[in-house]
């Protein structure tokens, strides 16, 4: 293959229109947008182990339907940069710092999974930069969320303590390994049963890098899985109990998706902010918006067009 | 003896560990508290220790190095600690304020390289309490490499710190131990996760002199 470019496409996948970068206090975030520059903004937020470009389809729909959409990479995430330090409280920070450069005031905010708890934690500090959010299963619960580094476990176990502290030691050594395309595609498969094989091929192609080696995936490797520290369901919970403009929160029911939050509508309704609306889809899994992008759109569509 | 620094790396980033005092036998490493830097020389309180004296500069803390863009937790200061632990071996760990927490969590990780732990008064050991306190994102210019680092002081005050938490960390340190009582609270104030601790039965409560005499001589 060498000397030849190897793509996927997608069923209406699109790649962005136009890419660009932000600061945030020295890291660089990259920026990807779809839709019109003149169109009113919004955004999207990736969760864990995602990037921006995992909006592919999703994004261009919303944008077709008159929306100038932003998304960004996530600190050593896709083609931001790498961190020495990965934290819940950084990404908030950079989620705000990035919607605060591109946005001239209040936007529409989509937030799935991690980057969905992560928004609700920002729009606590910072409710004045949203006009509405819409959170696609990102509202934990007492159940584990898979994506989120900052754990919370009833029983730690010390051998996560271990484990860490021996990445860290040999975090100059650490290396994404190289494979093929098909490869790449099976290694994630089982973080993402659902999916169609082709969209994650696609994956591969718009989120890892071509080295003479074979493919790698961007992603700073140094991230991993699970991690340790002290995080609660609760107050993540709290914060949305506190929000103060519209929300819509749209739960999988799938509880078998390794990577998904698992919470349930009895979880989250008590926490409802006034007038906050929660939808519960029994059918979908955890990537909502990569499984049914049409009718995900569409439910967003209607719930964000008195906020345009 | 006049301080003498030396360079070791976590993560890529350059640590500046201080002997303040030679000798022989198991050292003594002093971890500072939050915005602060390790002491010149050293302190009263370590006279009766009979090896040598270490003191580490916190990442973004002393003439410790900078990382871009924040991020800090205390969980991640670990990582300086089990640099040195490595370097020098097991070693008696005395920790101030922050200090004294990044201690707890390290010893818990880490008990067979650290040979009892000194939890004393010093600034940061509240951390941002049991619970998260109000909400605060703040978004700081680019530094300029002087410390205390900004995010540090920011995030490292803020981290939460609940009681059970940190008992996770006292059970695994009892249990990977050969010390029986590897920790020792000297801290008079007692945040909740100090006093959580304290009063585990196997965690002793003696003053910091005492302290380190009793680990001195274990």
């Amino acid at each position: 293959m060498e000397g030849q470019i190897e793509t996927r496409s997608y069923p209406g996948a699109r790649p962005p229109d136009r890419a660009g970068r932000v600061d945030s206090s020295g890291i660089g975030l990259a920026v990807n947008e779809w839709g019109q520059p003149d169109a009113p903004m919004l955004a999207l937020v990736h969760g864990g182990f995602d990037f921006s470009r995992t909006f592919d389809v999703f994004a261009p729909m919303l944008a077709d339907a008159g929306w100038r959409v932003v998304a960004w990479d996530a600190r050593g995430h896709g083609d931001s940069d790498r961190a020495r330090y990965y934290s819940w409280a950084a990404n908030v920070r950079d989620h705000l710092a990035a919607i605060t450069t591109l946005a001239d005031g209040p936007i529409p905010i989509i937030g799935h999974s991690k980057g969905g708890g992560e928004i609700l934690d920002m729009l606590d500090g910072h409710p004045s930069v949203a006009r509405a959010f819409v959170n696609l299963d990102g509202l934990p619960s007492l159940f584990s969320a898979p994506d989120v580094n900052d754990r919370e476990r009833r029983r730690m176990r010390r051998a996560d303590l271990t484990a860490t502290l021996d990445r860290s030691a040999r975090r100059h050594e650490l290396r994404r390994r190289p494979d093929t395309i098909d490869g790449l595609a099976s290694r994630r498969a089982p973080m993402n049963p659902r999916l169609p094989r082709e969209w994650l091929e696609y994956l591969v192609t718009v989120g890892a890098r071509r080295d003479a080696d074979g493919w790698r995936w961007k992603i700073d490797p140094f991230l991993h899985l699970g991690g340790f520290g002290p995080w609660r369901s609760s107050w993540s919970m709290e914060h949305l109990a506190a929000l103060d403009l519209p929300f819509l929160g749209v739960l999988s029911g799938v509880t078998d998706d390794p990577m998904g939050w698992k919470s349930r509508a009895q979880d989250v309704i008590p926490y409802l902010p006034p007038g906050g609306r929660l939808e519960f889809l029994d059918e979908v899994g955890h990537f909502l918006h990569v499984e049914q992008p049409r009718m995900i759109a569409d439910m967003v569509l209607e719930f964000l067009e008195p906020y345009r | 003896m006049s301080r003498r620094t030396e360079t070791v790396v976590s993560g890529g980033l350059r640590l500046a560990l201080h002997t303040l005092a030679g000798g022989e036998g198991r050292p003594l490493l002093i971890l500072h508290g939050l915005g602060e830097r390790s002491p010149d020389a050293r302190p009263a309180w370590t006279d009766g220790w009979p090896g040598p004296v270490l003191a580490l500069d916190f990442t973004g803390h002393g003439e410790s190095e900078v990382p871009v863009g924040g991020g800090y937790m205390p969980e991640s200061l670990m990582a300086d600690v089990d640099v040195v632990l490595t370097t020098k071996g097991p070693c008696t760990v005395v920790g101030r304020g922050l200090g004294a927490w990044v201690a707890l969590l390290v010893t818990g990780a880490r008990p067979e390289l650290v040979h009892g732990a000194v939890l004393a008064d010093g600034s940061g050991i509240a951390g941002g309490g049991p619970q998260p306190p109000s909400p605060y994102v703040q978004v700081l210019p680019v530094g300029d490499g002087t410390t205390p680092d900004p995010y540090a002081l920011l995030e490292l005050s803020r981290d939460v710190r609940p009681p059970d938490y940190a008992l996770d960390f006292v059970r695994f340190a009892i249990e990977g131990s050969p010390l029986e009582s590897p920790i020792v609270v000297s801290a008079r104030n007692r945040p909740d996760w100090v006093a959580a601790v304290a009063a585990e039965i196997d965690v002793l409560d003696l003053p910091l002199t005492e302290a380190i005499a009793l680990f001195a001589t274990l």
